[in-house]
């Protein structure tokens, strides 16, 4: 009978529903709470799908670049003629820096502080594919555990703070960036050493800051254009990356602490390759402590 | 098998081209929710077992690059693909309208679910703002690319047929 058949089917595909609903949750739970559920997965999806947007992603520099060259004479005489002006600039601080430099070397070797992030091993890495929705600011890197890539390590680009690795394939790693509506990381004011909280905001996103919180600072000596690093205190984040420099600040209405946002010295919206820090905080430190032994 | 194959080329594609070309041509930073596209054409058009397949396999592609936990997205696209699948019933291929309405309708129930659980419950309330500067863009946009994508899903399962 036909009525027979249809209430057969239907019901077979409500218990495929909660069988589903059920595995999913179990998921969750099992991801919530380990992080065994999505080794076997990651493995097959980045064979997959990771050297498709790999190649795509070159696709698109090539296109990049191609538009690049188009740029006129003109345009590129008077870039020319400012990045000149630039230069005898920048030689100028260059060479007070040089002497700064001489000055700091000796008064680090006093100190027995030659830590740098200059010294930090990095790996640099394209970024090959975006979130496939609106709400979050996560993005996926070419270089996985392969290269020696772990969670938690640190993701700069150019002289600033990018974000976090938070999973790991073999060829690819995902990386949540500190505009991420869900991503906090504990700050610093360079020039006051106080702390601060940095964390991403959708809301913020669209005119390019991030929201800072939590900033005690009862002399008011901490003003507009002060530069937020990565603080000391922080578990994840290696100390003294720069983040950004703060553009607006106020007073919370408990009068002790400050708020406002920062402009993050990174452009995320035109983000094609990162740098990884190849240390994690943690592995530092223990290191350290093994030397002091 | 042949169908299944063809199935998962499909939400593999759209995926890849959701997460690269789409991000580079997006406009105001919102790109359009090609998944929801797919997992509801083919619930629409093969009922709700290929709908939760099709959903559930788009989901957990998202869930493992771009999730948090595994299984959120896997979950709330499985159940898309299930409901647009019991309206396999009033499906022609003729008809454009009912298929529109659908996508539109489930990428809107997609949008209010991540709203809900991944910011509400965080305790970001401006509502006003997600549903105007998301939201909103995000289903017009959806839309716009439904116009373009659905006749060619349709194509694919007429020749599968």
């Amino acid at each position: 009978m036909p009525g027979n058949r249809r209430n057969k089917i239907s019901i077979q595909s409500k218990y495929v529903l909660l069988f589903l609903t059920i595995l999913c949750i179990g998921m969750m739970i099992l991801s919530f709470a380990t992080d065994i559920a999505s080794g076997p997965l990651n493995l097959v999806a980045g064979y997959v799908i990771v050297p498709v947007q790999k190649g795509i992603g070159k696709a698109g520099e090539w296109l990049r670049n191609r538009s690049d060259d188009m740029k006129t004479m003109t345009e590129l005489a008077e870039e020319n003629k400012q990045l000149k002006d630039e230069v005898t600039k920048l030689q100028l601080s260059v060479n007070e820096l040089q002497s700064d430099k001489y000055e700091l070397s000796e008064l680090r070797q006093l100190f027995k502080l030659n830590e740098q992030y200059s010294d930090y091993p990095v790996i640099g890495a394209r970024v090959i594919s975006k979130d496939a929705g609106n709400w979050f600011s996560t993005f996926v890197i070419d270089k996985g555990s392969r290269d020696g890539i772990e969670p938690d390590m640190n993701v700069m680009a150019g002289s600033g703070l990018v974000g976090i690795v938070t999973e790991v394939g073999p060829v690819w790693a995902t990386v949540q960036a500190i505009i991420d509506d869900q991503a906090n990381l504990s700050g610093m004011v360079m020039s006051t050493s106080d702390h601060l909280i940095v964390s991403g905001d959708l809301e913020l996103m669209k005119d390019g800051y991030i929201r800072f919180s939590q900033l005690v600072d009862s002399e008011d000596k901490v003003v507009q254009g002060d530069q937020i690093v990565t603080s000391t205190i922080s578990d994840k984040y290696l100390p003294n990356i720069t983040v950004g420099y703060i553009t607006e600040i106020r007073h919370d209405s408990n009068n002790l602490t400050k708020s406002g946002f920062l402009t993050p010295v990174v452009d995320f919206k035109h983000l094609s390759t990162v740098l990884v820090v190849l240390e994690k905080k943690q592995v530092r430190e223990e290191a350290h402590e093994k030397n002091s032994d | 098998m042949k169908r299944i194959l063809i199935e998962i080329l499909i939400i593999i594609a759209a995926f890849i081209l959701q997460t690269t070309v789409f991000r580079l041509i997006s406009l105001g930073g919102i790109v359009p929710n090609l998944l929801i596209i797919v997992t509801s054409s083919f619930g629409i058009m093969r009922g709700r077992n290929e709908g939760m397949f099709v959903g559930f396999l788009c989901g957990i592609l998202v869930d493992i690059f771009f999730g948090s936990i595994l299984g959120f997205y896997a979950l709330a696209y499985t159940v898309i693909g299930y409901v647009n699948g019991i309206f396999k019933t009033m499906f022609y291929p003729e008809d454009v309208k009912l298929p529109m309405f659908l996508i539109s309708a489930s990428e809107a129930v997609y949008c209010f679910i991540c709203y809900i659980f991944l910011f509400m419950l965080r305790g970001r309330m401006h509502f006003g703002y997600y549903i105007v500067h998301i939201i909103l863009p995000e289903i017009v946009y959806t839309i716009v690319a439904t116009i373009v994508l659905y006749r060619g899903i349709l194509f694919v399962n007429e020749k599968l047929e």
